[in-house]
């Protein structure tokens, strides 16, 4: 066991874990914040998506001492009140159905803005087609990014 | 008259949508918090909640609180049923708490959220118990005030006197409503009159689906709560022979090591379960627990073997379900014979929540919390098992990440159930992604037998026989004799007036791999195998496939339906560079043709291009719901079309997570556009009836397009 201290939303967490815990578990059972799912364990299907110093990363394939000290954002990360332009977006064209996977598609989605802000289709789908969704919320994933782009752009032009 | 979602401008579903007080416009602001869903019953001790009925209940403050009595697994019943009642109870839906009911089938009637049942079956239901209540509250003013009754109305959570203008809202006016006795009629609106049914409101469990606070089976805690998994025989039936947990025993958080019964269709399954303190530690001494397990007793079928003797046994003797006139000598004379066999895979739920399930068993009582689409059948199954009277059984349903049919099976909470029992602690038993997909219950694999007999260009006889597990003769002592009645589920109900002579029947397998319903159950399989047969009918016939299926439906629902369909995709008009398929199935009271259109890449591959769903699925509650459960229907059928199979070998399940068992993914979903068809028809299913018709609507598009027939599923798009 280690102790570590892990970064999650600008908040310190100490904790005591085994060092091949991954990151996923660490969050959900010993941080506590259960937003974070888990859907297969091996990276196939996006669910557990966080942001590690920014960057999208699978949190069931990292284990937990990779990310000590480190920034890590997850959902409830995001915004204190949805007030998120990608969150106002996926409430904007409905996306969720069951919502499991959908913090894993918002946590991508937002990473692809950031990068990109003006995402075409074939960068939406380089950039999602890691990530499962059972329900078939896909073509409103794709319509929510791109209204999420729109969003995002309104925000900066009017400050 | 007809709905289409699809014209509904972003600003027009604000517009419409008017009570959120939402508007696109710069620096738009939307309702930032969403209610939280509960879990316990609002008339619960200390409560200030008075009870109007099963369903209703209000406070002082005249906050309302809807129950939900069916499982939300992302179907939408947590925003269909309070917008059912919301009409007619006059209150505006986005002041309402919504909580999950407990099983309680006494109060609820049937809680099992299965066969797309929550509208159609409870519908009218929910709409007199929202007027009823209406009324009481409209009563107690009345009697309040001293005047006639008729002279007011509700509104917007308040009782107005018509001539004077006074109001008194529902929470002055609860308590002494709930007093009166319930009107024993009430007048339900025109549905012209609609106010809030109808309107594609947003769904008020989505502010709390973007931001990590929707709380799944998985996310449920307890104080002093273990965690389990669960090593289960592979080979589903074996027995366990024994066990070497001394590796196990030495992972840090590892407390208990014990062996659990699973009741599967009565029959017991044997697993063991290694309990610890936090999930992963649990997995950890699964690792390295070493079970010999008794796979002597019954067959370990490969995918080969059950296809094999499938379809054999399709060409034999069958036992009949539903006859007409006679098959054998209306074929036999036929001026034109056609016969075609068909096959679809066994396919695995793969919900995006794996099964999981919270259980807190104690001497006298049990208490469940999970994602779990069947409540009620849970308390009857656990009260009889723990031998505690139905009301010490406490079954609580929290979001399902997906169910599709899986998670209304008792299986895994008796489980729960029972590693809690026995370690006389709260435990959380999660079944990894491997568990799931691998152990079933599964959708069975089918093949399908058709003949059928043309003349004078229309069908004169018609036969199919049906191979493959009969999910309902699973339990012990089940009568295998009896006939499959489901044979004929997914085929309209009209070509049973246009068909002069028909036979239909099953010749079940035998097997130990366990089966159940998936989203849309048989209709998922048998419409694969009946719209394919008669798309090539109608080619045989030297038809359109379209204006055959016309000649053969006669009933105005389903001309308009077709006529639709024609319309919005312009089949007449379509170019020769692209192929059109068409399929039209009826499921749980609803009736959805799809146009499928598919045309090849630049590198001669086929890629689907669009598909054009007419849903006819009668009188309706939330077009942007129903939308999206055809979208989300027809990604599901695209999967198990093209994608994804479950195969066996040495009775193991191959597939075990999704690097093998492929998925759908975000690049490959064609543009879906829905239209709902407008009618009078009562209500009819809206989660799993947009699925069926999809893979043969799909197949007969590539038959139109490159001359090549699909008879067995899965196939691979790049490789037609």
């Amino acid at each position: 066991m280690a102790s570590l201290t892990l970064k999650i939303n600008n908040k310190n967490y100490t904790i005591d874990a085994d060092p091949k815990m991954p990151l996923l578990w660490a969050i959900r059972d010993l941080a506590g914040l259960t937003g974070t799912k888990y859907g297969c364990g091996i990276g196939q299907c996006g669910a557990c998506t966080i942001h590690l110093e920014g960057t999208p990363v699978r949190s069931c394939s990292i284990p937990v001492t990779a990310a000590a000290n480190k920034n890590i954002t997850t959902i409830e990360g995001l915004s204190p009140d949805n007030s998120h332009p990608v969150q106002q977006a996926w409430i904007l064209e409905q996306v969720p159905q069951c919502g499991y996977c959908q913090s894993g598609q918002i946590m991508a989605a937002t990473a692809l803005l950031k990068k990109m802000p003006t995402p075409g289709d074939k960068d939406i789908d380089v950039a999602m087609q890691g990530h499962i969704c059972r329900c078939g919320t896909y073509p409103r994933i794709r319509k929510a990014i791109k209204t999420a782009s729109l969003l995002m752009a309104q925000k900066s032009s009017s400050k | 008259m007809e709905t289409t979602s699809k014209n509904i401008s972003r600003r027009n579903f604000i517009k419409l949508s008017g009570i959120t007080g939402a508007a696109l416009t710069l620096g738009f602001h939307l309702p930032s918090q969403g209610r939280d869903a509960i879990f316990i019953n609002p008339s619960a001790a200390g409560s200030t909640n008075t009870e109007l009925n099963a369903w209703i209940s209000i406070d002082i403050s005249g906050k309302v609180t809807i129950t939900n009595h069916r499982a939300e697994m992302g179907q939408g019943s947590f925003q269909a049923v309070p917008q059912i009642i919301a009409e007619e109870l006059e209150v505006d839906l986005n002041k309402v708490d919504i909580v999950f009911a407990v099983g309680n089938s006494k109060k609820y009637g049937s809680q099992v959220t299965g066969g797309s049942s929550t509208v159609r079956g409870s519908y009218k239901n929910l709409l007199r118990l929202g007027a009823s209540a209406r009324e009481m509250l409209i009563e107690a003013a009345a009697k309040k005030w001293n005047v006639n009754q008729s002279l007011c109305y509700a509104e917007n959570g308040q009782v107005i006197h018509k001539p004077t203008g006074k109001k008194l809202g529902y929470g002055e006016l609860v308590e002494a409503a709930s007093k009166l006795d319930p009107p024993k009629n009430v007048l339900l609106k025109d549905p012209k009159d609609y106010k809030v049914l109808r309107k594609p409101l947003p769904r008020q469990d989505n502010p709390q689906k973007v931001n990590g606070k929707a709380i799944f089976g998985l996310d449920f805690k307890l104080p002093g709560m273990m965690y389990a998994v669960v090593e289960r025989n592979p080979r589903f039936v074996g027995t366990v022979k024994s066990v070497d947990d001394s590796e196990t025993k030495k992972v840090p958080g590892v407390r208990h090591v014990i062996k659990v019964n699973r009741d599967t269709f009565n029959n017991m399954f044997e697993g063991v379960a290694v309990v610890a303190d936090n999930l992963w530690a649990a997995m950890q001494g699964r690792k390295v627990l070493r079970v010999v397990w008794d796979d002597t007793a019954f067959p370990h079928h490969s995918t080969e073997q059950l296809y094999d003797k499938m379809r054999e046994t399709a060409k034999g003797d069958i036992i009949s379900y539903r006859t007409k006139g006679n098959f054998a000598s209306a074929f036999d004379k036929a001026e034109k014979k056609l016969e075609a066999f068909y096959e679809t895979p066994y396919e695995s739920h793969s919900c995006m929540e794996p099964l999981n399930c919270t259980a807190h068993v104690t001497d006298d009582q049990c208490e469940i919390w999970g994602p779990i689409q069947a409540p009620d059948w849970i308390q009857g199954n656990l009260s009889a098992h723990l031998k505690l009277p139905i009301e010490k059984v406490t079954v609580n349903m929290t979001f399902l990440g997906g169910g599709f049919g899986r998670k209304a099976f008792t299986d895994y909470p008796y489980e729960a159930a029972m590693i809690s029992k026995e370690i006389k602690a709260p435990v959380q038993v999660l079944w990894t992604r491997e568990d799931d997909m691998s152990i079933g219950p599964f959708r069975p694999g089918m093949v399908y037998h058709c003949k059928a007999g043309l003349n004078g260009g229309k069908i004169g006889s018609f036969e199919t026989k049906m191979a493959g597990q009969n999910m309902g003769t699973q339990e012990p002592g089940a009568d295998k004799k009896g006939y499959n009645d489901s044979v004929t589920e997914g085929l309209l109900e009209p070509y049973f007036n246009s068909f002069p002579h028909y036979s239909f029947g099953d010749a079940p397998l035998d097997s130990p791999i366990p089966v159940i319903w998936w989203r849309s159950v048989y209709a998922s399989t048998n419409s694969f195998a009946y719209e394919s047969f008669i798309d090539e009918l109608a080619i045989e016939a030297g038809k359109d496939p379209l204006e055959f299926r016309k000649q053969h439906l006669w009933e105005e629902r389903y001309q308009q339906l077709i006529g639709k369909l024609e319309e919005v995709s312009g089949w007449k008009s379509r170019k020769k560079n692209e192929g059109f398929g068409v399929a039209i199935t009826e499921c749980f009271s609803s009736v959805v043709g799809e146009v499928v259109k598919v045309s090849k890449d630049a590198n001669g591959k086929v890629k689907i291009d669009k598909v054009w769903v007419a849903m006819d699925c009668g009188w309706y509650v939330n077009p942007d719901i129903i939308k999206a459960q055809v979208e989300g229907s027809i990604v599901m059928a695209l999967g198990a079309a093209t994608k994804h199979a479950t195969h066996f070998k040495d009775g193991l399940a191959v597939e075990k997570n999704f690097n093998t068992y492929a998925m759908p993914r975000i690049n490959e979903i064609p543009e879906i556009e829905v239209h709902i068809m407008e009618n009078e028809e009562k209500a009819g299913g809206v989660g799993e009836p947009g699925l069926p018709p999809f893979t043969p609507a799909l197949t007969n598009a590539i038959f139109d397009l490159t001359g090549k027939r699909i008879r067995v599923l899965p196939f691979n798009l790049a490789d037609v």
